[in-house]
C-alpha cells in the first residue's frame, strides 16, 4: 500500500463520560494516528458508539482531555467537529429520507460553500456557479460509490444496503481529514459486508483518510484495521494490533464469556 | 350557471387567503418539524406592526405619500418579524434540540401568547386600517358569456395574484437553493445535519424568518380585506383543516387545500346550506378534514411515511 501511516492526529486522554450515575466510559485512552484504519470493538453496550459520539462532539465527557493535531479540543459542537474536518456515519442510518441520493450527498458540501447565504437563496452569481463545482464533485463520490443508477431516486425507498452507502457517500463529500464510521456493516449480508470492506479500504488507500471504525463483528474488522481498541463495559481492556488484539485472553473472554 | 361560477371564484378566492396562512405552517414544519401554533398569532402581530408602522410613517410623511409609508412600513414590520425569528431561536428552539413534537407544539402555544401579549401592548388593542391602496371595487366580467355577468372584487384577485407569486418563489426556494436544501435536511434529521455541518441555529432563524414574511403577506392582505383587530389571530385556525387536507409539508399542498376548503365552504353553504338551516361555513371544513383523515393521513400532497419495524 502507498499510504504512509503518520502522527498522532486525535489523543484522546483519561475520557470518562457519565449519564447521571451510569458510567458509560471510564478513564478511556488511546490515540488515532493519520491514513490508519483504526477500530473500536466490543460487545453490545461496550461503550463504543458514546465514544464515537465524544469525538464528535455530540457528548462532553466530564472528564479527560482530546487533542485534535496536539491542540486540545475545547467543548465542541457536532456542527463545529465537522468544520475541523471530522465526518461521520450513523449505526442506525440518518439520511434525509425525503430527497434523492444527490441532494443527500449534496448536502454534505454544505461546508464547502463560500457564498453567502444570501446569495445562496437568491440562488443568482457566484452560487449558481458554485453549485456546479460541488456537484461535479459529488458525482465523483457518486461514481466512486458505484451508486449512479440510484442518483435520483429518494432515499427512503433504497434498499438497506444502498442506504449505508449512500450515508458514507454523504460523510465523504465533506472531504474529512477524519472519518467515523458507526457500525458500517450491521445488518448487511456476506456481499454487501465485502463491498462495504472494499470501499472503506479505497477511501483510505485513495484519499488518505483517516478512518474510525466501530463494529461488533470481529472478524471483518481484524481483516481491515491496523489497529483496535477492545471497550467491554465502558473500560479499555485491549489495544493494538489485530493478532495481538485476537489473542488478548481478556478480549476472548469479554466476547466468548468466562467459561471458555 | 353564472352564479354557481360567481360562487365558485368568491370560494377560491377566500380559500387563497387560507392558503396563505397555511403555507406558514407548512413552512415551519416542513424545515423543523415544530407544528407552529403560533402562526395565527404571528399573521396578527405582523398586520399590527404594518398597520401601525404605516400610520406613523404616513404622519410623518405628512400623509403625501402613502406608497412611501407603506414601503418604510413593510420594511420596518419585516425586521419586527426578523427579530421574532432570532428571539425564538434564541430563547426557545435552541434549548429544545431534539425534543419531541409535542413539546415543541406546547413551545409553539406558550410563543402565541407571548406574540398575542407583547404585540397589544406594542401596538395597541384597537381595530387599525392597513390601507395598501387595494381597489375595493367589484368589477363585472364575462356579461357577454353569462347572463348578468359575474362579480369579481378586484382585491381578491390581486391577493390571489400576489398569493401565487409567492407559492411560486418559495417552492424555488426549497427545491432550487442550497439553502432550501440545508431546510429540508434539518427538517429531516438533526443529528445527521448537525454533523455535516449545516448550523442548525441559523437555519431555524432563516425558516422563522420566512415564515414571518409570510405571516406578514397574509396579515396585510387580511388586515385590508377585514381590519386589524385580535380576531385574526383565530383565522389560524380555519386554516387548520387546510393543512391537514393538504399534507403538512406540501407547499404545493397548503394551496391546493386552501382552495378545496375555500370553495367547499362557499358553495356547501349555498347549496347545501337551506337544507339544514344554514351555518354550514362554519364547521364544513373540519369535517372535510376529519373525512380525509380517515383515508389519507398524511393529507394530500404530504410525505408518506413508512417506518420499518
Amino acid at each position: 500500500m502507498s499510504r504512509q501511516i503518520g502522527d498522532v492526529i486525535l489523543d484522546l486522554q483519561n475520557i470518562s463520560l457519565r449519564f447521571g450515575g451510569v458510567k458509560a466510559l471510564t478513564d478511556i485512552s488511546f490515540n488515532i494516528r493519520e491514513h490508519e484504519v483504526r477500530a473500536i470493538i466490543g460487545p453490545n453496550g461496550a461503550g463504543k458508539s458514546s465514544m464515537l459520539n465524544v469525538i464528535n462532539g455530540v457528548y462532553h465527557p466530564q472528564d479527560g482531555k482530546i487533542l485534535f493535531r496536539g491542540q486540545e479540543r475545547k467543548k465542541m459542537e457536532p456542527h463545529m467537529a465537522a468544520k475541523q474536518g471530522i465526518a461521520r456515519t450513523f449505526q442506525n442510518i440518518a439520511l434525509f429520507k425525503g430527497m434523492s441520493v444527490l441532494d443527500n450527498i449534496m448536502t454534505g458540501r454544505t461546508l464547502k460553500m463560500k457564498t453567502n447565504l444570501l446569495w445562496q437563496a437568491l440562488w443568482v452569481g457566484p452560487a449558481r456557479n458554485e453549485e456546479l463545482v460541488h456537484r461535479r464533485k459529488v458525482e465523483e463520490i457518486i461514481d466512486f460509490l458505484e451508486i449512479q443508477h440510484i442518483r435520483k431516486t429518494p432515499v427512503g425507498r433504497l434498499p438497506y444496503g444502498l442506504q449505508k452507502r449512500v450515508d458514507l457517500g454523504r460523510a465523504l463529500a465533506m472531504e474529512p481529514q477524519i472519518l467515523l464510521l458507526d457500525e458500517p456493516m450491521a445488518g448487511m449480508n456476506v456481499e454487501e459486508k465485502q463491498d462495504m470492506c472494499r470501499f472503506i479500504l479505497d477511501v483510505n488507500d485513495q484519499f488518505g483518510t483517516t478512518i474510525v471504525l466501530i463494529e461488533h463483528d470481529m472478524g471483518v474488522v481484524m481483516d481491515i484495521s491496523d489497529r483496535v481498541v477492545v471497550l467491554d463495559y465502558g473500560k479499555k481492556i485491549g489495544d493494538g494490533l489485530p493478532d495481538d488484539v485476537r489473542s488478548n485472553p481478556e478480549v476472548i473472554r469479554a466476547y466468548l464469556g468466562a467459561g471458555h | 350557471m353564472g352564479f354557481f361560477i360567481e360562487t365558485l371564484i368568491g370560494g377560491l378566492m377566500a380559500g387563497m387567503l387560507y392558503s396563505l396562512v397555511a403555507l406558514g405552517f407548512v413552512l415551519i414544519f416542513k424545515s423543523s418539524g415544530v407544528f407552529n401554533f403560533a402562526q395565527g398569532a404571528m399573521v396578527l402581530f405582523a398586520a399590527l406592526a404594518m398597520a401601525r408602522f404605516s400610520e406613523w410613517a404616513n404622519a410623518a410623511l405628512g400623509g403625501d405619500s402613502l406608497a412611501m409609508a407603506n414601503l418604510i412600513a413593510f420594511v420596518g414590520a419585516g425586521g419586527v418579524m426578523w427579530f421574532v425569528a432570532w428571539a425564538v431561536e434564541r430563547f426557545v428552539l435552541r434549548k429544545l434540540v431534539n425534543q419531541e413534537g409535542a413539546t415543541l407544539l406546547m413551545v409553539t402555544l406558550g410563543i402565541t401568547y407571548v406574540l398575542e401579549g407583547v404585540g397589544q401592548t406594542l401596538f395597541g388593542s384597537e381595530i387599525y386600517n392597513i390601507n395598501v391602496g387595494m381597489p375595493k371595487d367589484p368589477v363585472m366580467m364575462f356579461e357577454s358569456v353569462f347572463d348578468g355577468g359575474i362579480l369579481i372584487n378586484k382585491e381578491d384577485f390581486i391577493a390571489a395574484l400576489i398569493a401565487a407569486v409567492l407559492v411560486g418563489l418559495l417552492t424555488l426556494f426549497f427545491q432550487k437553493t442550497p439553502v432550501g436544501r440545508a431546510l429540508r435536511a434539518v427538517a429531516d434529521d438533526h443529528q445527521a445535519a448537525l454533523s455535516i455541518g449545516i448550523p442548525l441555529n441559523r437555519i431555524w432563524v432563516i425558516v422563522w424568518l420566512v415564515a414571518g414574511v409570510v405571516a406578514l403577506v397574509a396579515g396585510i392582505i387580511w388586515g385590508s380585506k377585514l381590519g386589524v383587530q385580535f380576531s385574526l389571530a383565530t383565522v389560524a385556525m380555519r386554516a387548520l383543516p387546510v393543512v391537514i387536507l393538504g399534507g403538512l409539508t406540501s407547499v404545493p399542498g397548503a394551496i391546493v387545500g386552501g382552495l378545496i376548503i375555500g370553495v367547499g365552504e362557499k358553495l356547501s353553504e349555498v347549496y347545501i346550506g337551506p337544507m339544514v338551516g344554514g351555518g354550514i361555513e362554519i364547521w364544513f371544513a373540519y369535517v372535510l378534514a376529519l373525512i380525509f383523515l380517515l383515508f389519507r393521513p398524511q393529507g394530500l400532497f404530504g410525505e408518506k411515511i413508512i417506518d420499518r419495524v
